[in-house]
């Protein structure tokens, strides 16, 4: 019997451990989303509730699972999909928290930056978002040298790796700890509803309805 | 001892082999029966005449010169070379033309990204027969080839492709500001579609309703849906739409077919009806296709013209995840 369409599975949304943690429970809250098990600090990986599978991740796994299908729909920091820009997502909804900008930051007062683009024609960078800072630095027509660094960036330049560090900033605290300074400010990112790209053809109804849930959730 | 092959290329095996030729086979007796006659073109073709096709993916990724300098270039799809071949074989015969083609062609892929750089592709071409007529062959064929590879839940979504370049040039929205807009919608980036339309002057009702568009996707219902969103771009488009899904009514074959004012393919050369194809059983498109009625054009031979192409590989993927999803029912 054909039967266009039909998934056997209830909805998986995937949710970011991390930084957006605590925001994106709040949000699933207030759309009516039952978030109890993922808050009692389970080590368990994926939840059921009443309609939707909840699968916990860190936030720059969630294009991967969402571009596979494996996760129909999920919620990352804008700063993941620009560096994991290749990964076809669909982009549905700025939901407004988790806000933080990705910065060019340098050392309090002093001019490595501007000392290496002047007499050597290249700044060298530290950063875990090399796709990022390459693009930037390219449309900004200036050359660079990427180091790319899994820990703590703010390291970098303190033992003298790198002119100048490209990362996410939320309060500016780690900055400030670590004696560094926002020199320019590159992008801002919020957390966003992203979605498979047929899961939103084939599960259009529940799709819409947890994007409209979702959406007065985050503005209400 | 193991010797390399290039990344995004494989070798087939035996038992791969007899399933992948069963469809294929299946396929063919499908267009054969059909009235399509199979062709075959060269896999090296001149670079100028891949470049006629014009856009992202059909743009070949692999360009060399031959012994006498000339530019060549691998297939990176077969609608262009079979254009190609009408206009210069069928230029003086009644159309419409009817060819299929089961062929590899190749593309440029993401490194570890599990894509193909030389696939199989399975599809017809109608060339010389009026829109809505042709496009609802098309489908027809279409299903009747999701069937014959035993997909029962794939589902065919069915876009326009002149939608939203008529709503921008209707809104005032060109050039540069243009491009961006549609660069958001291939993307399906909302909040992007928003941003750069409201940079673009669009008043912020207008851009509401233009995002409210994209995500009208379903049964009939969906073009009274439309009607309430906008002028008279999106009328026009909806009249294409429902004068095609009303003849896909007529003759028994819409259950499969979703349509879908959110559908933007990026390869250049459509215009009018657009097609993809989905599978609940995996996460990418299946296939697709369409009308491109300026593209015979291109090549000298002024025929309206749609088709489809489907991924081989993937619908044999597909067939496995299908298979796995009735076991996971039962």
């Amino acid at each position: 019997m054909s039967d266009p369409g039909r998934s056997d599975r209830p909805l998986r949304l995937a949710v970011p451990r991390g930084g957006l943690f605590g925001g994106t429970l709040d949000v699933l809250d207030a759309a009516g989303v039952d978030t109890s098990a993922l808050r009692a600090g389970s080590r368990a990986l994926v939840f059921e509730t009443e309609g939707l599978t909840l699968v916990t991740m860190r936030p720059s796994d969630v294009p991967t699972y969402v571009e596979a299908g494996a996760v129909d729909v999920g919620i990352t920091g804008k700063d993941v999909l620009l560096e994991k820009s290749d990964r076809v997502v669909y982009e549905l909804l700025d939901l407004e928290y988790g806000r933080c900008r990705m910065v060019l930051a340098a050392r309090v007062g002093d001019d490595r930056l501007g000392e290496a683009q002047r007499r050597l024609g290249v700044m060298r960078i530290a950063t875990s978002y090399p796709r990022i800072a390459e693009r930037y630095f390219e449309s900004t027509g200036r050359q660079i040298e990427l180091v790319e660094i899994k820990g703590s960036v703010e390291l970098a330049p303190l033992v003298g790796l790198g002119d100048g560090i490209v990362d996410l900033v939320a309060t500016g605290r780690t900055l400030e700890e670590n004696e560094l300074e926002v020199r320019e400010e590159i992008v801002e990112c919020t957390a966003r509803f992203v979605a498979n790209r047929v899961s939103h053809k084939l599960r259009a109804a529940e799709i819409d309805e947890l994007t409209a849930k979702l959406r007065e959730a985050s503005r209400g | 001892m193991i010797h390399r092959i290039p990344p995004g290329t494989r070798d087939v095996l035996p038992d791969e082999m007899r399933e992948l030729r069963k469809l294929k086979q299946a396929l063919l007796e499908v267009f054969e029966a059909r009235g399509y006659g199979e062709v075959a073109t060269p896999a090296i073709e001149y670079d100028e005449v891949m470049a006629r096709g014009e856009g992202r993916v059909a743009r070949s990724s692999y360009r060399f010169f031959d012994e006498s300098g000339e530019l060549l270039a691998l297939r990176s799809d077969m609608t262009v070379p079979i254009a190609r071949l009408v206009a210069g074989r069928y230029a003086d015969s009644e159309p419409p033309h009817r060819l299929c083609y089961l062929a590899s062609a190749y593309r440029a892929v993401r490194p570890q990204s599990g894509q193909l750089r030389e696939f199989e592709q399975a599809g017809v071409e109608l060339i010389g027969a009026p829109a809505s007529e042709g496009t609802v062959e098309v489908i027809e064929v279409l299903e009747a080839a999701l069937d014959a590879a035993g997909l029962d839940r794939a589902v065919i979504g069915l876009g326009d492709a002149d939608l939203y370049r008529q709503l921008l040039e209707e809104l005032g929205v060109v050039g540069d500001e243009r491009d961006a807009v549609l660069a958001s919608l291939a993307a399906h980036d909302l909040v992007g579609l928003e941003e750069k339309l409201s940079e673009a002057g669009i008043s912020a009702e207008r851009v509401e309703t233009c995002v409210a568009l994209t995500q009208l996707r379903g049964g009939k219902e969906v073009l009274e849906q439309a009607r309430g969103l906008g002028g008279e771009a999106v009328g026009r488009a909806i009249a294409r739409l429902g004068e095609t899904f009303e003849e896909l009514e007529r003759r028994g074959v819409a259950e499969r077919v979703q349509i879908d004012l959110g559908l933007l393919r990026d390869l250049g050369y459509y215009s009018g009806a657009i097609l993809e194809v989905y599978d609940p059983a995996v996460g990418y498109v299946l296939g697709g296709g369409g009308r491109y009625d300026g593209l015979m054009k291109r090549f000298g031979l002024d025929l309206s013209a749609a088709g489809f192409g489907l991924y081989l590989q993937r619908v044999h993927t597909a067939q496995m995840g299908e298979s796995r999803m009735g076991e996971g029912a039962s």
